[in-house]
């Protein structure tokens, strides 16, 4: 875990640590419950603090479509396939659903552990709830209603963006944090695209080595001379090696294009961050505009008066968060990369030691054997 | 005695099953009169006339010979009589000068005609000179015969013959550039034949060995039944496998039947000429301890279509009597264009490597073919510094559609031609081909998937590790700043890495999978070659059938002329039958030794091909482990 001083979080994880390893055993109907709840919780979030704060990004859904397509065609498939074929398409689906499931308790333990450390956030009433709530939430989906809201804020937001942003800022640090940000999540996105490609290439080369240890496995039974036996092992080999090979891309896949997706997601919401302190800025100046303008014509003093000292506190307000913020944003990402990187160093150690191990011991036995 | 009557009778002997007179007292004074030579005649009687000729060229005290043939040649007079009938006077003269006669005007004797023996008897009577004169006139048109062609018609070795056959005459093989070694060869053979030759055979022992023929035919004479060989008029492709048949067994004798000394690289592919005549030229290095050759290193320049050239000279030689000769690299018209044009790029460069990795496996599995590596051509190929311009091979070019048209006829006669299989073993080892191509083509496939994937990884990690750099530039916390760098690094070098995977790959594995798919279909052809041949005997047999049932109308309608006819057309099918028969024999023998080398090269070329590509995926993960060892401390490092 991350952040520090958590005093719901940890028994709050460790009971769902102790309540997914029992779940372990039924994998689908557990991750339907978990996305609704998430689901609606972020949404609410954002209905609830839009204003002041930056909003811990809400974790993906996950995408079990892609293994249900699979459990589906594996149910079909039953009565044509063999049972070699059965039980590896068996354990292949297993073995990504297991690594789709691990990801998305990844990300929801970052959001969880992410809204726990936020100073304001981790007082919501919700939270509370959500964390200590012994029996199923009932959480209401978004109605129509809030979803055309939602879309026209966004449609807001954007076109207010492109506006905002002209304002030059008087305070360094703010303007420091802009350009580095745009940059920053302009790289992010790339690498996390990047870096998505990497591992699906990965997977397909996985899923190659899968069909070739079969091909070798049906030319080993058939083959009349002694090469059969050599056929098999080597097939051997290539299921197992297969396993490792999907390992590391699951692994990479977590560890570093998950990483990136989520910083690329929280650069935006630094920056959505920025934005509105802009926008208040702006309404801030606005307001004081107004109120000369009002002074000068000595007309509704006292209301543009009140309007500024509003604007003004709202400013002052956010820029202290959001300066508060953005540090944490940059301590918080340093010390994930870090833990992501190591993690996946080691993990790509393990898995390559893995598979020389199971090279070098394969072909101990074919050239003992020839 | 001369050499020459040598010839005759190791030709004699050699075909059939017939008495002869000894001549080891004849050596010592000549002929001897009144003896009975028996000379079996061969398919053409311009064998015999040959025969006579030479026999005539001798010098003897009497010849009585002359022969009567159908054949478009001025005729001689023949002389026979019934065996075992010493009385001169019994002699049946037929006269012809300069005509065609037929051989119904010696109606009586059976050893007549065109498909019989003949009889020759010597003696003294006036007649021989007579006879001699018109053999002399005769002999100039048989000197327009070529003479020393019939020498050579002989050559296919019967199945349970087990010396190599006949002469090396000069023009036997087309092809050839006069095979010494096997000349050397053969006068070892002649000297065993001849000492057959002494042997005393009474002419009326009723003993035969049943050596050579199947089943009588009713018109035989007593003295043997012929077992005729047809010469073929592929002859001279036939002989070349035979003759190197001796020098294969000394071959591997020398080398243990294990490796041959030889050691062939394809290498330095340069680009020669300009725009759409430009070609790639391959140096090919050959390095070899085998006398055959007259260095012990050396090498020729070649372009590929030098290549394809000898595969369809080694095809046309040894396919169709049983030999697996390897497939040539296939053409490639985008490939070669792209290089033509002179596209530099690397998609061009790969196309080149390719080719030259696959003509180098190529040569060496031709090489490694004990048959193949006797073959002149092959010899030519490798060692003489200019080839001629092997033109036949362009897709467009007369023989090209030649080809094209005649494939598909095979194809049709493929499916109509229903083979009675004698021997399950064959219908076995198709069965077995035909699932391991299918085997290897599924393997095949899943193999190039992965080929190409690997490609398009090493690709993304290359994008990646640029991208990781750029975000390590823009961040702005120096310890991650650098790790990020690092980790750029690290993914640079993997994608180097995966390169060099995916061509390991390609060039090891995907390349095996394709050679041998290839080669399963040569041997699905050499297969097919032998059906072919079954049906050839098959369609013989027919034949006969129908021409002894003509003979038995012409018997019920009495027709003189029309018998002797019909009996000339039996023997001659006869002889085609047995000729057919004996080709399918050898062409089954010669498949299954072609069959068993196959399979235990198969076996030796998967293992050692296999292993090498998994010691290239173990070098691999040896790399990617020394990498991100170095990378650890790094993350590790970020404060």
């Amino acid at each position: 875990m991350m952040q520090e001083g958590l005093d719901d979080g940890p028994d709050f994880l460790s009971e769902e640590d102790r309540g997914l390893k029992a779940i372990n055993v039924d994998l689908q109907s557990d991750a339907a419950l978990q996305v609704d709840i998430s689901d609606a919780l972020s949404e609410r979030d954002k209905v609830k603090f839009t204003v002041h704060t930056k909003i811990p990004p809400a974790p993906p859904r996950p995408d079990f479509d892609a293994s249900r397509e699979k459990l589906q065609k594996l149910g079909e498939g039953e009565g044509s396939m063999t049972k070699e074929e059965f039980t590896k398409m068996k354990q292949e689906l297993e073995a990504e659903y297991l690594a789709i499931f691990k990801k998305t308790v990844a990300m929801h333990e970052v959001f969880l552990c992410r809204v726990a450390a936020h100073p304001i956030l981790r007082k919501d009433l919700n939270f509370h709830v959500f964390l200590e709530y012994n029996q199923d939430l009932s959480v209401r989906g978004k109605n129509k209603k809030e979803k055309l809201e939602d879309f026209f804020k966004n449609m807001v937001k954007s076109a207010d963006g492109v506006i905002v942003s002209g304002v030059k800022d008087v305070d360094d640090f703010f303007e420091h944090e802009r350009t580095f940000l745009l940059e920053y999540h302009n790289r992010v996105k790339d690498a996390s695209a990047k870096s998505d490609k990497m591992t699906r290439s990965h997977k397909s080369a996985a899923d190659d080595y899968n069909r070739i240890g079969s091909s070798l496995y049906a030319l080993g039974t058939q083959d009349s001379t002694d090469i059969c036996k050599f056929f098999l092992k080597v097939s051997e080999l290539f299921d197992k090696t297969r396993k490792i090979e999907a390992r590391v891309s699951a692994d990479e896949d977590l560890k570093l294009s998950d990483l990136l997706k989520y910083y690329l997601r929280e650069s935006q919401a630094a920056k959505d961050l920025l934005y509105r302190r802009s926008r208040s800025l702006v309404d801030y100046e606005n307001a004081n505009k107004a109120l000369d303008k009002a002074r000068a014509k000595n007309k509704d003093v006292l209301q543009a008066e009140t309007s500024q000292q509003l604007c003004c506190q709202k400013f002052e307000k956010i820029s202290e968060s959001a300066k508060q913020e953005l540090i944490d944003f940059k301590t918080r990402r340093v010390a994930a990369f870090r833990k992501n990187l190591v993690e996946l160093a080691e993990l790509e150690l393990k898995h390559a030691k893995g598979n020389l191990q199971l090279l070098q011991n394969c072909l101990a036995v074919l050239n003992g054997d020839t | 005695m001369s050499n020459d009557l040598r010839r005759c009778f190791s030709w004699e002997r050699r075909d059939t099953l017939c008495e002869r007179k000894s001549f080891t007292n004849q050596s010592k004074q000549g002929f001897r009169h009144h003896g009975v030579i028996t000379l079996c005649r061969k398919h053409r009687p311009l064998d015999l006339l040959g025969n006579l000729q030479y026999l005539a060229t001798l010098d003897m005290e009497s010849v009585v010979a002359a022969v009567d043939c159908s054949w478009p040649v001025p005729s001689i007079c023949m002389v026979s009589r019934e065996k075992g009938d010493d009385n001169p006077a019994n002699a049946h003269h037929c006269r012809c000068r300069g005509s065609q006669e037929t051989t119904a005007s010696l109606s009586g004797s059976r050893n007549l005609g065109f498909h019989g023996e003949w009889t020759l008897v010597f003696d003294e009577e006036p007649g021989v000179q007579k006879a001699l004169e018109v053999l002399a006139a005769c002999r100039a048109d048989l000197h327009s015969l070529p003479v020393s062609a019939h020498l050579g018609l002989f050559s296919q070795s019967s199945p349970s013959s087990p010396e190599p056959a006949s002469l090396p005459a000069e023009d036997v093989t087309a092809n050839s550039n006069g095979p010494k070694p096997a000349e050397v060869v053969l006068e070892d053979d002649r000297e065993d034949l001849f000492a057959e030759a002494t042997e005393e055979v009474s002419l009326d022992s009723p003993e035969r060995e049943p050596v050579l023929s199947s089943e009588p035919s009713p018109a035989v004479t007593p003295v043997t039944p012929t077992a005729l060989i047809a010469p073929r008029i592929e002859s001279k492709s036939m002989s070349a496998p035979v003759i190197f048949d001796r020098s294969r067994e000394e071959i591997e004798e020398e080398a243990n039947g294990d490796i041959f000394d030889i050691e062939i690289g394809v290498s330095d592919p340069e680009k020669v000429g300009d725009g759409m005549n430009a070609y790639m030229a391959y140096r090919v290095t050959t390095k070899t301890s085998l006398s055959m050759f007259s260095k012990s290193e050396f090498s020729v320049k070649r372009r590929f279509s030098d290549f394809l050239g000898l595969h369809s000279k080694l095809a046309s030689k040894y396919l169709h009597v049983g030999y697996i000769v390897p497939p040539a690299p296939e053409k490639s018209i985008v490939g070669m264009t792209k290089v033509k044009v002179g596209k530099e790029d690397s998609s061009s460069t790969e196309f080149v490597e390719k080719r030259r990795a696959a003509l180098e496996r190529y040569l060496q599995r031709t090489v490694k073919h004990p048959t193949l590596l006797q073959d002149p051509d092959l010899r030519q190929f490798l060692e003489s510094s200019e080839l001629p311009r092997a033109v036949n091979t362009q897709a467009l070019s007369g023989a090209g559609i030649l080809r094209m048209v005649t494939k598909a006829a095979d194809a049709v006669n493929k499916m109509t031609i229903k083979m009675n299989e004698s021997d399950a073993w064959f219908e076995e080892k198709q069965q077995q081909f035909e699932n391991l191509d299918q085997q290897l083509r599924k393997l095949h496939a899943s193999v190039e998937a992965l080929v190409c994937h690997r490609k398009e990884l090493s690709a993304n990690t290359a994008a990646f590790a640029k991208s990781a750099a750029m975000l390590g530039n823009s961040e702005d916390h120096t310890a991650l700043s650098r790790a990020l760098s690092q980790l750029a690094e690290v993914e640079e070098k993997i994608d180097q890495l995966h390169q060099e995977q995916a061509f390991a790959d390609f060039y090891m594995f995907s390349e095996l999978l394709s050679d041998y798919i290839r080669l399963i279909a040569a041997v699905k052809g050499v297969f097919d070659h032998r059906m072919k041949c079954w049906q050839k005997w098959e369609d013989a047999q027919i034949t006969l059938l129908k021409k002894r049932e003509t003979e038995a109308k012409m018997m019920v309608a009495n027709k003189p002329d029309k018998i002797q006819q019909a009996k000339n057309e039996i023997r001659e099918w006869e002889a085609k039958v047995q000729q057919g028969e004996r080709d399918f024999e050898q062409i089954s023998k010669t498949i299954r030794k072609e069959v068993g080398r196959f399979e235990k090269e198969r076996v030796k070329d998967f293992k050692t091909v296999i292993i090498k590509y998994l010691e290239s995926l173990v070098q691999t993960q040896q790399q990617l482990i020394k990498y991100w060892e170095a990378f650890l401390p790094e993350a590790k490092a970020i404060a």
